[in-house]
């Protein structure tokens, strides 16, 4: 049978010799090691002083996007709660009231949007659900707290703030294939 | 004379706690190195208020105590165990004697001529702390981890008194200012008995119940040995106890078998008797420092021995090499004679 | 004179401790209050100028024979009291042989000659070199003969601890 993999080794019930009776070489040879990694970099991040470098495409906490008129993007059309495997996300759609078109971008839109960042798995596929660009997943961590209730985040602590110089750049987490997508003016969202 | 003694005994006393209370930094922090992290570093610099942090928390800890427990032994098994662990340091000289105001005073406690008797009466009756506190707890673990301490220690006094009997035979004194006077310079004992000195290192492991011979607070098979039910500051004289022990059986170490305060050529330097004395401690001290570090690197290095495994080769091969090394040095000085 | 009070804290020590032997309920306090005894006998040792008996006996008696003793009772768990009563006459036959053997010593030492107590700093028996002395010169043969002793009781606990029968 072949090896499953490069560092199996044949095990033998030998009897071990006089030399390694004594083990004296064996136990020296292991503090040989230990001692070599006294000496080595240590893999310690000094967390508060420095900070591990993050992936750009990491996947932390969520944002619902404004779009560039400030008006929230995100219909409550329910893809992203289907495509939760965590089943964090709720939400509740309301209808856009006459006066309110600079607050909402389409006649439907959440009032309530919540996501259980206990059940969150932050796999990124609501993300991938949604048709509107709506929901996007940040740099950000989502911080400890002390009780559960906290950790239902509602639109107040998700939703992108609306002055312009605090917006949250999602960009690099937009594939070449979705910016091309973006582009396209044959699709109707992309017109409007 | 007392005075300058009751100041000495201060100084020594306080010198093993301070000694110990930065072991246990120094052991994180070499825990840490060994395994590529940094060990303690938040309180003060380079960790340096870790100890007095540590000490501080337990200090505060709530005091437990189960309600099955016998409530005098209870207590007095810490206490024991801290005493016993300052008694030894009474019997090793320190330095050579310094004088003041024409005074000749000696850096000893006291110049028993049967100091390493002395030694070997503490070690023996350092059991005591452990067992009682363990029987006390009224706790299986605890029990248990209090038997294996009290078989352990019995076995490995044997072979750690035989390896030391070659040094007395060398040296004809009991007392440990003789023994030190003959290793003036490079003239060690450990270049005559390698093999007694290291009887008396593995020995010296399992007597500190160090690992990997710390089978009694073995924590992967009796959660806490001995210790299992001691909270508070009963639990940290247990620990500090165990750091003492290290100080001071590498100061006999050291003593024995490194030369004591000696080190080749200091004499030669042509110092005052007092700078000299100090020089001398601080060579005491380095030898001290590099048997803790060992202490250290073995612990974290090994693993843990089995129960059987430690009994063998605690009977099987450390008392018979200690009896052979014994009949080999009496033949060579009955040849020398 | 201070030797003096020393003297009669470790004798109070060593009768209480030897009375609270007999009289403590668990027999893991009697086991620790004949250490205390010891402790306090060894004490007295070093008030008669006898260093190495007072360590030798701490070695021996505390720090091995007590442990093993410690040892065994923890390990038989005796902390319960199981002890049935004793029948009346065990106990009469074991007063009587603690007063026979009372009066024995009482006999033996009424006849002793106290100077050396009297004068105890003087004595220079207890120290190594007297006793290597007068072990290996006076007494060769008994120190040989209770080694060959010692010897025959370690190969006879080899045997008994031996599994297979020979």
């Amino acid at each position: 049978m072949a090896a499953l993999t490069k560092r199996s080794k044949v095990v033998s019930n030998k009897k071990i010799s006089f030399w390694e009776k004594i083990y004296l070489p064996a136990i020296l040879g292991g503090m040989w090691i230990t001692l070599g990694h006294l000496f080595t970099k240590k893999t310690t991040v000094r967390y508060p002083e420095v900070t591990r470098e993050f992936s750009e495409i990491y996947r932390g906490k969520h944002v619902l996007k404004r779009d560039d008129e400030g008006r929230e993007r995100c219909t409550a059309c329910g893809l992203c709660a289907v495509a939760c495997p965590a089943e964090a996300i709720t939400m509740i759609a309301a209808e856009r009231k006459p006066g309110e078109e600079n607050l909402y971008r389409e006649e439907k839109y959440a009032s309530t949007y919540e996501i259980n960042m206990l059940r969150c798995i932050f796999c990124g596929l609501c993300e991938e659900a949604c048709p509107k660009e709506a929901i996007f997943l940040t740099k950000e961590i989502v911080k400890a707290d002390y009780e559960r209730d906290k950790f239902v985040y509602g639109k107040d602590v998700l939703l992108e703030p609306f002055d312009p110089l605090k917006r949250i750049d999602v960009s690099k987490r937009q594939t070449p294939e979705v910016l091309e997508f973006k582009k396209d003016k044959n699709q109707r969202h992309n017109v409007q | 004379m007392l005075i300058f003694k009751t100041i000495l005994a201060s100084a020594i006393l306080l010198l093993s706690l301070v000694v110990a209370m930065y072991s246990t930094l120094i052991e994180r922090k070499i825990a840490g190195f060994f395994q590529d992290r940094l060990g303690p570093n938040r309180a003060g610099p380079w960790g340096l208020l870790q100890p007095l942090a540590d000490g501080i928390k337990l200090f505060f800890k709530e005091e437990f105590m189960p309600n099955t427990a016998d409530k005098f032994l209870y207590i007095l098994g810490p206490s024991l165990t801290m005493l016993i662990a300052c008694l030894t340091s009474a019997v090793i000289p320190w330095g050579p004697d310094i004088v003041i105001n024409g005074q000749v005073f000696s850096l000893q406690m006291a110049d028993v001529n049967i100091g390493i008797l002395y030694i070997f009466a503490i070690v023996s009756i350092g059991v005591y702390g452990i067992m009682i506190g363990g029987w006390a707890s009224n706790n299986k673990y605890a029990l248990l981890g209090a038997v294996r301490a009290s078989s352990q220690m019995i076995s490995y006094e044997l072979a750690m008194s035989l390896s030391i009997i070659t040094i007395v035979m060398m040296s004809g004194s009991l007392s440990m200012r003789d023994i030190v006077n003959q290793q003036q310079g490079f003239n060690w004992n450990i270049w005559y008995q390698p093999l007694g000195f290291i009887i008396f290192l593995i020995c010296a492991f399992a007597e500190t119940n160090r690992s990997p011979f710390d089978l009694p607070e073995c924590e992967t098979e009796l959660v806490g040995g001995y210790h299992t039910e001691y909270s508070s500051m009963k639990l940290g004289f247990y620990l500090f106890s165990e750091y003492i022990n290290m100080f001071i059986s590498g100061a006999v170490m050291a003593t024995l078998f490194l030369g004591g305060y000696h080190f080749p050529f200091i004499d030669k330097l042509g110092l005052s008797p007092n700078a000299f004395a100090f020089v001398s401690f601080l060579v005491l001290f380095a030898k001290i420092t590099f048997f803790g570090f060992i202490f250290m690197w073995v612990r974290w290095t090994l693993p843990r021995f089995r129960y059987d495994q430690l009994m063998r080769l605690g009977w099987k091969a450390l008392i018979p090499l200690a009896i052979l090394n014994v009949l080999i040095t009496g033949v060579v000085i009955l040849l020398n004679q | 004179m201070f030797s003096n009070y020393i003297f009669y804290f470790l004798s109070a020590l060593a009768l209480y401790s030897s009375v609270m032997v007999l009289l403590s309920k668990k027999p893991i306090h009697s086991v620790l209050y004949l250490t205390l005894t010891f402790f306090a006998i060894g004490g007295h040792y070093i008030l008669l100028n006898a260093q190495f008996l007072a360590i030798v006996h701490i070695i021996v008696y505390a720090g091995a024979i007590m442990v093993l003793f410690l040892f065994t009772v923890m390990l038989l768990n005796l902390n319960k009291e199981e002890r049935s009563p004793k029948p009346i006459w065990v106990k009469a036959a074991a007063i009587l042989a603690g007063i026979m053997l009372g009066l024995v010593l009482i006999g033996v030492f009424r006849g002793y000659d106290l100077r050396l107590i009297q004068h105890p700093m003087e004595s220079q028996i207890g120290l190594v070199k007297e006793l290597g002395k007068i072990l290996y010169r006076d007494y060769m043969l008994p120190f040989e003969v209770s080694s060959i002793l010692f010897l025959t009781a370690m190969v006879g606990a080899v045997l008994l601890g031996k599994k297979e029968q020979i």
